[in-house]
């Protein structure tokens, strides 16, 4: 199965070109540039890279977030319209997950991917790898950092397993994450900390492709307006809020 | 570049519409999805929550207009979208949905201004003659534009303040009407009269420039003063009131500006277009005024945002595009 693979998720941009179990192609950029600017030249470029077209592709995966909301937006609305236009198959990875895919597969570590939320907060979630497979432990989730490090530390007492932080934005919690799980904490190399359209692909190898139309980004977060909202009117259920004429 | 069929995509705003539009002026379908019950509950436009809803709708809306145009992507010639003014996240969800499918389909892409949009919606209704001078009012433009010909637009007066439209959003607050306030005034006013006479706002002005941030201040103190003092007022015709202030300097400022460049052509355009004390206003005022001047007004259903106006125009635009320029990015400060 070939995959075209993107990731807009924060300020690393990816795209990948996969076949089966082979990397054909992948363009990682980690400087500040305009995703919105660069998405459709990288795709462009990464598929003359593998030497093949949109056609050749049997399906195309995306980081559907949590990430920052425009960024996420991106990836999702370009995989999206390709998937639609073109008739082919789409699946989401959560962009947690895609950071957590690059930890050391070893079996009795806990990975806990983070992206800076802003405000003391974190977008993260718990994941670890058993035979190989990547398994999610605690949901993601837009939660403050000192009350996640807390839940990270119970697991590791639990587990006594060791601690594998994956992330661009760590260096800016590191000390609290050493405060609370000093001795039990793994440091990966800077090229296992930024996500990679390839992971993205590999992981999208074994999701279900999702309804093309239906398929919008996890934010893990609701904008602030409809938080409020949602408090001032706590008997309204929701529902469709668009018409269309 | 010969362009017959295009695919037009708009989302600057709180409107997700896709259109298929042929040689500019025939519209083979023009489907739109307004979000506005969902910023109904916050009282106004929340950009993030708009960037959401396009997200959600864009495909849809895309997949319902060919379907109802019955064409297919062989016959289509190019792809356009609102680059700007507009919603930076908004306008981003268009202009990367449009570089997909013309991508994928190697379309040549056609970026649009929105106020250009706005203009040639009228297009739609029948043939634009030149020079004509367009007057757009809309939530976010109050602009007088004149245009020589085909692609030369110059702005000859706009808001210093509030737009139009925005003035009518706030004053609707006020009212306690809902969002988008301008439908309930602009009925309400019909029930009531002029007795407030709220200033008109740079009419003596020799610029034909507009502001009307002093009449939306003046119309809110009136009510504060009156609710201190325990006065009911009759909010017909504060709505009345407003209604005549804004659309008295609005008609006469644009008539005024039509004789002293005389045009073929007078064109209303943007959402305020729907007002229907404006559109009866203006075409009494052309009627007496500027009896050789044509007066334009499109229908309700191209007053608002829509893609069938984007599709429109992006004939006039396509002169300059030959090629997919897969780089092309969201422009919210464009300007014409």
């Amino acid at each position: 199965m070939r995959i075209l693979a993107m990731d807009t998720s924060n300020q690393t941009m990816s795209t990948a070109v996969i076949e089966d179990q082979k990397i054909l192609a992948e363009r990682t950029i980690n400087v500040k540039r305009n995703h919105s600017v660069q998405i459709m030249p990288a795709i462009e470029q990464v598929l003359k890279d593998a030497a093949l077209t949109l056609e050749d592709m049997d399906r195309i995966a995306v980081a559907k977030g949590p990430g920052s909301y425009t960024g996420v937006r991106i990836a999702v609305t370009v995989a999206k319209t390709l998937a639609w236009t073109t008739s082919t198959e789409l699946v989401g990875v959560s962009s947690l997950k895609v950071l957590a895919g690059n930890a050391s597969p070893l079996d009795e570590s806990l990975i806990v991917p983070i992206m800076d939320a802003r405000r003391g907060n974190l977008y993260t979630g718990l994941y670890t790898f058993r035979e190989g497979q990547l398994l999610q432990l605690e949901k993601d989730r837009h939660v403050s950092a000192e009350e996640w490090v807390e839940i990270v530390a119970r697991r590791q007492r639990e587990s006594l397993q060791p601690v594998q932080v994956i992330g661009a934005d760590y260096i800016k919690y590191q000390e609290l994450f050493e405060s609370k799980l000093k001795g039990s904490l793994l440091t990966l190399p800077m090229y296992q900390q930024l996500p990679r359209a390839s992971v993205v692909a590999w992981l999208g190898l074994k999701e279900a492709p999702v309804d093309v139309h239906s398929f919008v980004p996890e934010y893990t977060k609701l904008t602030e307006a409809e938080e409020n909202w949602k408090e001032a009117n706590p008997d309204q259920k929701g529902g469709s809020y668009i018409e269309k004429y | 570049m010969t362009i017959k069929k295009v695919l037009a995509i708009e989302t600057s705003c709180d409107e997700t519409s896709a259109a298929v539009i042929e040689n500019g002026n025939h519209q083979l379908s023009n489907v739109v999805a307004s979000q506005i019950k969902s910023h109904q509950r916050f009282g106004g436009v929340v950009p993030e929550v708009a960037s959401r809803h396009h997200v959600e709708q864009m495909t849809l809306v895309m997949e319902e207009a060919l379907k109802q145009a019955g064409v297919s992507y062989e016959d289509l010639d190019a792809v356009a979208v609102t680059e700007g003014p507009g919603l930076v996240g908004a306008l981003l969800i268009g202009v990367n949905a449009a570089k997909a499918v013309a991508y994928a389909h190697q379309l040549p892409l056609i970026p649009v201004n929105h106020i250009i949009g706005h203009i040639y919606a009228n297009q739609l209704v029948q043939p634009l003659k030149f020079p004509l001078l367009a007057l757009v009012v809309s939530g976010g433009h109050t602009e007088l534009v004149y245009i020589e010909a085909p692609g030369h637009y110059e702005i000859i007066g706009e808001t210093r303040d509030d737009a139009a439209g925005e003035a009518y959003d706030k004053v609707g607050r006020v009212l306690g009407v809902p969002y988008p306030g301008g439908k309930h005034i602009d009925e309400m006013a019909h029930k009531g009269k002029d007795t407030y006479h709220f200033p008109r706002a740079m009419l003596q002005d020799e610029s034909n420039d507009f502001s009307f941030s002093g009449l939306k201040s003046s119309f809110i103190n009136t009510v504060h003063n009156a609710k201190q003092k325990g006065e009911k007022l009759d909010p017909n015709d504060l709505a009345a009131s407003f209604q005549a202030a804004v659309i008295e300097v609005l008609v006469k400022k644009t008539i005024r500006c039509a004789k002293e460049q005389p045009v073929k052509q007078i064109v209303l355009a943007g959402g305020v277009a729907a007002n229907k004390g404006l559109r009866t206003a203006l075409k009494e005022a052309v009627e007496q005024e500027l009896q050789d001047t044509e007066l334009l007004i499109p229908p309700l259903s191209l007053c608002g945002d829509n893609a069938a106006m984007i599709g429109a125009a992006a004939f006039v635009e396509s002169i300059k595009t030959d090629q997919i320029d897969l780089t092309l990015n969201a422009q919210p400060g464009l300007t014409i």
